[in-house]
């Protein structure tokens, strides 16, 4: 084998005494597409970042094109040749094609910009990818995928020895990741390296060679992509052996109660783009797992059950009735709950008080003509303070200052004020610590066997596995296995997560 | 290689020129004296000091940015022009627009050295230039010195045009040759679209945005120098408002308020829109049918604002709609 285009070793890199990466190591030969995959929080976003130069590495050995590399800002990364692909495309929407592949390193002539110059400098750039279009046109005027192929062609036109592509096919459709792909090896056919990062797994068999996989910052494993599974890859990516015997490490606990009435049934629903045919069904007093790898529609599912994106098709009943939310307002009315991901972001407001976080949702309901009932909201407050066991100074603490766990509950009883039927909780466990994890997981159990119906995104496979009565394995967009509690063990879900339904 | 009009997108941008071309046909067939040499001449007179400010404002706001500061830090150089112009006119000139440039660089070091808001920054710069002219000419006009050349900067004429509609034209060709053909100009639409971006690409974000107010502020110092020359005095409490018109003419002219795209020509064509409705009404007086006070010109004017933003937006976002990924990806076969 010839010498590889980048050598990555060793590399370790601490975010005030907490370590992002340890020992990570990545290898990638000229002319190869290297597939770079882990969970959230792996590292490689990290890994990535230390290369291009958007964080310095604390220790480790980088070589690029055979010397040693050290990049101080994205920039110096770009002009060595190293050029990256972000998600969110890194290009000027409003200016034209020519301009956005020239800007930075425009042509002159007699001191002035050559225009024709440039123009004509793009579309043969653009040409050595097959591609035809009017370089005038302003950027925002082309799909996600041409503008992709634009930033592509930016990339070559800078000499890129190395292109870092972010999750490149996150919003394309399959027609447009294959004329994606069909770039990529392009560029492999021109000698030069891609690195793609992506949890699609069927596309990396479709254009890489080889693949490391991360997980908690360190390499995991390397391997050619053709020699490996995709079990093999789910199950490294989330530090499961397949094989591994049961014991419970979770607080949920097993239900008193049978499921009851059906609460949701959706049926073949799609949002047009992450979701693509999701069938699910809920009953009373059942957790039911909704689960899948990154990017495979979990969360999407759940924002359009609760009416905050819209469907494209496909049809859903609450109670054996047609439901219709075009708004979450809607699904606040047929009675659910929602406890998004991001605590931070779509959550806690966060120098407000325990109090009016817990009652925001409530709190329309609770006025009579617009004045609030104040004896019956500080009684609502104290109610849920105590019996969720939330540890605050007491209701006018400001939320920001409890710790996650705390936070998570202050949440799950704005929605519980509610009284609620549904309540949907997307990983309702995230950074929050272990033995608060235990209290909430026997929360929810409570819950559930209160008759409330709960439906749970996970990623972390125990928690599914010995939490819900029932799990829903998303892959793609598509539901692809439907679980009952009985025989519900890591290796069905995982491999349901890998291939599909059972072990095909 | 298919090349599609985009008729909307064209009337977004020179929409502008259109308008103005239908108000001068308007005014030349309802009014006589209306394409006059005396009338075309004064208006252009008159507006040169808007023409440049908003020249400078147009830079600006490509960026994304805004400059509050232009109408008292116009005010302050035609006070420091004022002072100046017993030394002759190049003096006085030069003095004019070193104050303005003098705040310009103020602006620019505070906005890229502290990160603070252009919002903030040239408001405060607003305050504080306002401040400056009121003390330097103890709260009074300053005469000029009509011994030296200097008034000629407002009053004279060249070839038989206004020396100010010169300057103004002058700087607008100057301004069109960087945006279009200068990579900083293409650094300033880019800025404007995407902060972020740029410095992905490398750009030198920094040293563009410091360089957009630097200018700003010296366009702004010559409208003072202009204001000083045309009135015969410097005037500390001029000014007010011009920062507003300047806002109007550069949005009139389809540059987006947003920032990363926008035309020096059609900025001018702003300026002399706004500035050709302020002369028909003037004329509409004349003919003594109505009689629409200063204030209802206002109101036209904010009218006219506000159907040109209406516009955009609506154009702006059928733009945004239209293609969609079927439309495009035919060009992609591989």
């Amino acid at each position: 084998m010839s010498s590889p285009v980048l050598s990555m070793q060793s590399i370790n890199k601490t975010f005030g005494g907490i370590a992002a990466l340890t020992d990570a190591s990545l290898q990638v030969e000229p002319g190869e597409i290297h597939a770079l995959i882990g969970q959230n929080g792996a590292g490689k976003s990290t890994l990535i970042k230390v290369l291009t130069g958007y964080h310095q590495r604390t220790s480790g050995e980088v070589t690029f094109e055979g010397r040693a590399f050290e990049a101080a800002s994205p920039r110096a990364a770009q002009e060595a040749g190293i050029s990256t692909i972000y998600q969110e495309i890194n290009l000027v929407p409003q200016r034209s094609v020519a301009e956005n592949i020239c800007l930075g390193r425009e042509m002159r002539r007699f001191g002035l910009l050559d225009w024709p110059g440039m123009r004509a400098e793009a579309r043969r750039l653009l040409a050595r990818f097959k591609l035809s279009i009017d370089v005038d046109q302003p950027l925002s005027q082309l799909s996600t995928a041409t503008q992709q192929m634009v930033a592509i062609a930016r990339a070559v036109g800078f000499s890129a020895r190395l292109v870092i592509m972010d999750e490149p096919t996150s919003s394309l459709d399959d027609r447009e990741a294959q004329v994606l792909f069909t770039v990529i090896r392009g560029l492999k056919a021109e000698g030069i390296s891609v690195l793609f990062v992506s949890h699609k797994l069927d596309e990396l068999y479709q254009v890489c060679d080889r693949v490391t996989i991360m997980r908690d910052g360190r390499t995991v494993q390397v391997s050619r992509i053709d020699e490996t599974d995709k079990l093999t890859l789910v199950s490294t990516m989330l530090g499961r052996d397949v094989a591994r015997t049961e014991g419970r490490t979770t607080g949920f606990g097993a239900p008193s109660r049978a499921p009851g009435e059906i609460v949701l049934r959706a049926n073949g629903l799609s949002d047009g783009r992450h979701v693509r045919r999701v069938d699910l069904e809920m009953a009373e007093g059942e957790i039911v797992g909704l689960t899948g790898l990154l990017g495979s529609g979990r969360s999407e599912t759940a924002r359009l059950i609760f009416g905050d994106t819209q469907t494209l098709s496909g049809t859903m009943s609450v109670a054996a009735r047609p439901y219709h939310p075009s708004q979450p307002a809607d699904a606040i009315r047929a009675g659910m709950g929602f406890c998004t991901e991001d605590r931070k972001i779509e959550g806690i407001v966060p120098d407000m008080s325990v109090a009016d976080n817990m009652m925001l949702a409530l709190r329309p309901t609770l006025g009579r003509s617009g004045i609030v009932d104040e004896a019956r909201y500080r009684q609502i407050v104290t109610h849920f303070i105590a019996a969720l066991g939330i540890k605050c100074t007491g209701p006018s603490q400001k939320i920001r200052e409890l710790s996650g766990g705390n936070q998570q509950k202050v949440l799950l009883a704005r929605w519980l004020a509610m009284s609620p039927r549904l309540l949907i909780l997307d990983e309702p466990t995230r950074g929050i610590d272990v033995g608060a994890k235990d209290e909430i997981q026997r929360l929810i159990r409570s819950l559930a066997n209160d008759g409330l119906a709960v439906l749970m995104i996970s990623s972390e496979l125990e928690e599914v596995v010995e939490g819900a009565d029932r799990v829903f394995v998303l892959r793609e967009g598509l539901s692809v296995a439907d679980l009952p509690r009985d025989g519900l063990t890591e290796a069905a879900v995982l491999s349901a997560m890998a291939h599909g339904v059972g072990h095909d | 290689m298919r090349r599609k009009t985009n008729w909307g997108q064209m009337l977004a941008s020179y929409g502008v020129v259109l308008a103005l071309a239908a108000l001068i046909l308007f005014g030349s067939l309802r009014y006589e004296n209306f394409l006059g040499s005396f009338n075309i001449l004064s208006v252009l007179r008159y507006n040169s000091m808007f023409a440049l400010i908003s020249l400078g404002m147009c830079f600006v706001i490509m960026t994304g940015g805004i400059d509050l500061s232009v109408g008292s830090v116009a005010a302050l150089g035609s006070v420091v022009a004022a002072y100046a112009s017993p030394y002759g006119l190049l003096p006085g000139l030069a003095a004019g627009v070193a104050a303005g440039m003098l705040a310009g660089t103020l602006n620019g070091l505070i906005i890229t050295r502290l990160k603070i808001m252009p919002f903030i920054t040239t408001l405060a710069m607003m305050l504080a230039a306002s401040g400056t002219a009121l003390l330097l000419a103890r709260n009074q006009s300053v005469a000029v010195s009509y011994a030296t050349a200097f008034t000629e900067l407002g009053q004279g004429n060249l070839l038989g045009l206004p020396v100010p509609a010169l300057i103004g034209a002058f700087a607008y060709l100057v301004g069109s040759v960087v945006l279009n053909l200068t990579s900083s100009g293409r650094a300033v639409l880019a800025i404007g679209g995407s902060e972020d971006a740029s410095r992905m690409m490398g750009l030198p974000v920094e040293r563009i945005t410091f360089l957009v107010y630097l200018a700003s502020g010296g366009l702004a110092g010559l409208a003072g120098v202009i204001l000083a020359a045309q009135f015969g005095a410097g005037q500390p409490i001029e000014g007010v408002g011009w920062e507003l018109f300047a806002i109007a003419a550069v949005v009139v002219g389809g540059t987006l308020l947003t920032g990363g795209a926008g035309s020096v020509v059609t900025t001018l064509a702003g300026v002399l829109l706004l500035g050709v409705v302020f002369n028909i009404l003037n004329f509409e007086n004349g003919k003594g049918w109505i009689s629409l006070s200063a204030y209802w010109q206002s109101v036209i004017r904010g009218l006219f604002l506000l159907a040109v933003v209406l516009l955009q937006a609506h154009l702006t976002h059928r733009v945004a709609g239209g293609p969609t990924v079927a439309d495009t990806t035919d060009s992609l076969q591989p």
